[in-house]
């Protein structure tokens, strides 16, 4: 078959201390003309040991390198569950990078900066029309920010009713940053087992709601990519005894333009724009979480809020309710910007299609490798598929086939989560791969158990085409080695 | 897969020995086996109490992290001060060098309803 990874040239690389060189140096600088001026002497000091000595070019080809190590979205398919890993267009790159708004300076007075708060506002109006909320926050920096400031609303809006609840339900097949975000605003967690069928059921719910629940956190789609058909009652129940429900709307991408969770009765949900909206992933950069609420919500909204009056808008802070700022400014104002880029670029229908591509997509790797490999839930899912190892030959487990799979030149899945599934193999194509990557990386993973059966060396020792084979994880967890010291 | 029989099991896979009304706690060789290479052990204060059912510390392996859970109650009366130094011992002596807690029990009664060494080989041969 046909493999992407091959041995190319990957050069070797040394730490930028072991280029060092005592007195070369990447500058010249013209003679002093100007007296110089003089720090205190404690504050001042000639030499800094250990610092690395290097030319220009030293420099360059060190991190030139070391990138060309990197493996990201641009590079290939990146199939890890759960986190998206969809294409970025650029052409939201071009559009955050423009003067205007990317030397728009946030102490800007607001008559001077109506069209950054008018983007804000229309970005807003556009995640409530998606998802059917009466209004949303763009300040959280990232989904677990969105979390938190969530959770922060249902506690308040409790709060003004003069309840004390300590309790937030969450079913196994939620989030992991759930049940730290309940426990960080101070509630205990009570895990719900979602059963066989990895759906939480409405009975489930009513077993467990009494009157010292504060609120239901659900991830819809959940984790193991099954859509809670049940959410209409769940939240009914959850209502009735007197109750909030958050859903983690990380996996809206599978449900864009075809479910609105504030229509089936979600009070609180936050977007994803990484994950849904094609902002950039990671690398550092900053995120963004915005928060979608019912409108018994809204007096608790993080402030400032962007307000719309007439043809004007404005940030409104006096809103002696709110559950304060939550980030410096207005949020990651950049994210925002590549988001608003995706959805007018989308339009609505694209945006439902790019939910069917999602489905579509995790459906076909699905049925290509049902047969092979274990599948423990049979329910349909929507924008991921989770096998386990348990068909996997040769004593060989879900860390080797991902090792494995680097050989072939792809970014591993998602591995031993959800933890409801043992070995757990979590895979999410996106719905930007075509039909030609998705059965390049099939017949990989077909190849893989193969090899596992009649092989199994080639998954154990894996991987080998890299600059570095396997690594032992376990002694680099249990003795790790946190700073470079010249003379170890 | 060593289960030994005069200890009491959780569903949770923890393992309990009662003496004196002070249970010493750990977790069994197959919770550590499905679990993988243990790098980081977290647990509690002594003189703090624990809450059957609830969690009472954390077990992380290369694959995940785990939350202890209580399977009596009581207050901590000693901890294992070696363990989170030698995080490794929790797989090769998950039974004897890796016992977590003592704690004195509040209700002997809730060590009747864990099970025996018969039951528990039966509970993981369903998994």
């Amino acid at each position: 078959m046909n493999r992407i990874g091959t041995r190319g040239l990957i050069l070797k690389e040394k730490l930028i201390f072991e280029h060092s060189d005592p007195g070369r140096k990447g500058y010249s600088l013209p003679a002093l003309d100007v007296p110089p001026s003089t720090l205190p002497e404690e504050l001042s000091r000639l030499e800094i040991e250990g610092f690395p000595e290097v030319s220009e070019v030293d420099v360059v080809r060190h991190f030139t390198r070391l990138s060309t190590w990197n493996y990201g979205v641009d590079t290939g398919f990146y199939p890890l569950g759960s986190c998206t890993m969809k294409y970025n267009p650029k052409v939201n790159e071009v559009v955050a990078r423009l003067p205007g708004l990317a030397g728009c300076h946030p102490h800007t007075p607001e008559r001077l900066s109506q069209g950054a708060l008018g983007m804000m506002y229309d970005l807003q109006v556009a995640l409530a029309e998606l998802s059917g909320f009466d209004a949303v926050t763009l300040q959280p920096a990232a989904g677990a920010h969105g979390e938190l400031a969530g959770m922060l609303m249902i506690r308040a809006w409790h709060e003004a009713q003069g309840s004390s609840r300590k309790k937030v339900l969450i079913p196994d097949t939620a989030h992991g940053t759930n049940p730290a975000t309940a426990a960080l605003c101070g509630y205990d967690v009570v895990p719900i087992a979602s059963g066989d069928s990895g759906v939480l059921t409405a009975e489930t719910v009513a077993a467990h709601m009494n009157e010292d629940v504060a609120a239901l956190m659900i991830t819809n789609p959940n984790t193991l990519g099954i859509y809670e058909a049940d959410i209409r009652k769940i939240c009914e129940i959850v209502h009735e005894g007197g109750g909030l429900v958050y859903c983690d709307g990380a996996n809206f991408n599978a449900v864009m333009g075809i479910a609105r969770p504030g229509d089936a009765g979600v009070d609180v949900m936050h977007f994803n724009l990484h994950k849904t909206f094609a902002t950039p992933h990671g690398g550092g950069g900053p995120g963004s979480g915005p928060v979608g609420i019912n409108k018994k919500l809204i007096p608790y909204l993080p402030k400032p809020v962007v307000v719309r009056e007439g043809e004007k808008y404005r940030l409104d802070y006096d809103r002696l309710e709110s559950i304060g700022r939550l980030r410096s400014f207005y949020g990651n104002f950049g994210i925002m910007l590549r988001a608003w880029a995706y959805i007018l670029t989308m339009g609505g229908e694209g945006l439902k299609q790019v939910s069917e591509m999602a489905v579509l997509n995790a459906n076909y790797i699905r049925a290509r490798l049902e047969e092979t490999y274990h599948l423990p839930y049979k329910n349909r899912s929507l924008h991921e598929a989770v096998f386990s190892d348990k068909n996997l030959g040769g004593g060989c487990h879900t860390l080797d086939l991902a090792k494995r799979l680097i050989d072939y030149g792809y970014h591993p899945p998602t591995v031993y989560f959800p933890l409801v599934v043992q070995g757990a193999i979590m895979i999410e194509p996106t719905e930007t791969e075509s039909m030609e990557v998705l059965d390049e990386f099939c017949d990989a993973m077909l190849a893989i158990a193969e090899e596992a059966e009649n092989n199994p060396e080639l998954l154990l020792e894996a991987p080998s085409v890299t600059a570095l084979s396997r690594l032992d994880e376990t002694a680099a967890a249990r003795k790790p080695v946190l700073r470079y010291r010249a003379e170890a | 897969m060593e289960i030994r029989d005069e200890l009491k099991y959780s569903e949770d896979h923890e393992w309990i020995l009662v003496e004196e009304g002070i249970a010493t706690i750990g977790i069994s060789d197959f919770a550590q086996d499905a679990m993988g290479d243990v790098v980081f052990v977290e647990l509690p204060e002594v003189g703090s109490n624990i809450d059957a059912g609830k969690t009472f510390g954390v077990v992380e392996s290369v694959k995940a992290v785990s939350d202890l859970y209580a399977p009596v109650s009581g207050e901590v009366v000693e901890v294992n001060e070696g363990l989170p130094d030698a995080p490794d011992s929790v797989n090769s002596s998950p039974y004897d060098d890796a016992w977590m807690v003592k704690i004195k029990l509040s209700d002997a009664a809730q060590v009747e309803a864990l099970m025996d060494a018969e039951a528990y080989r039966s509970c993981i041969a369903e998994q």
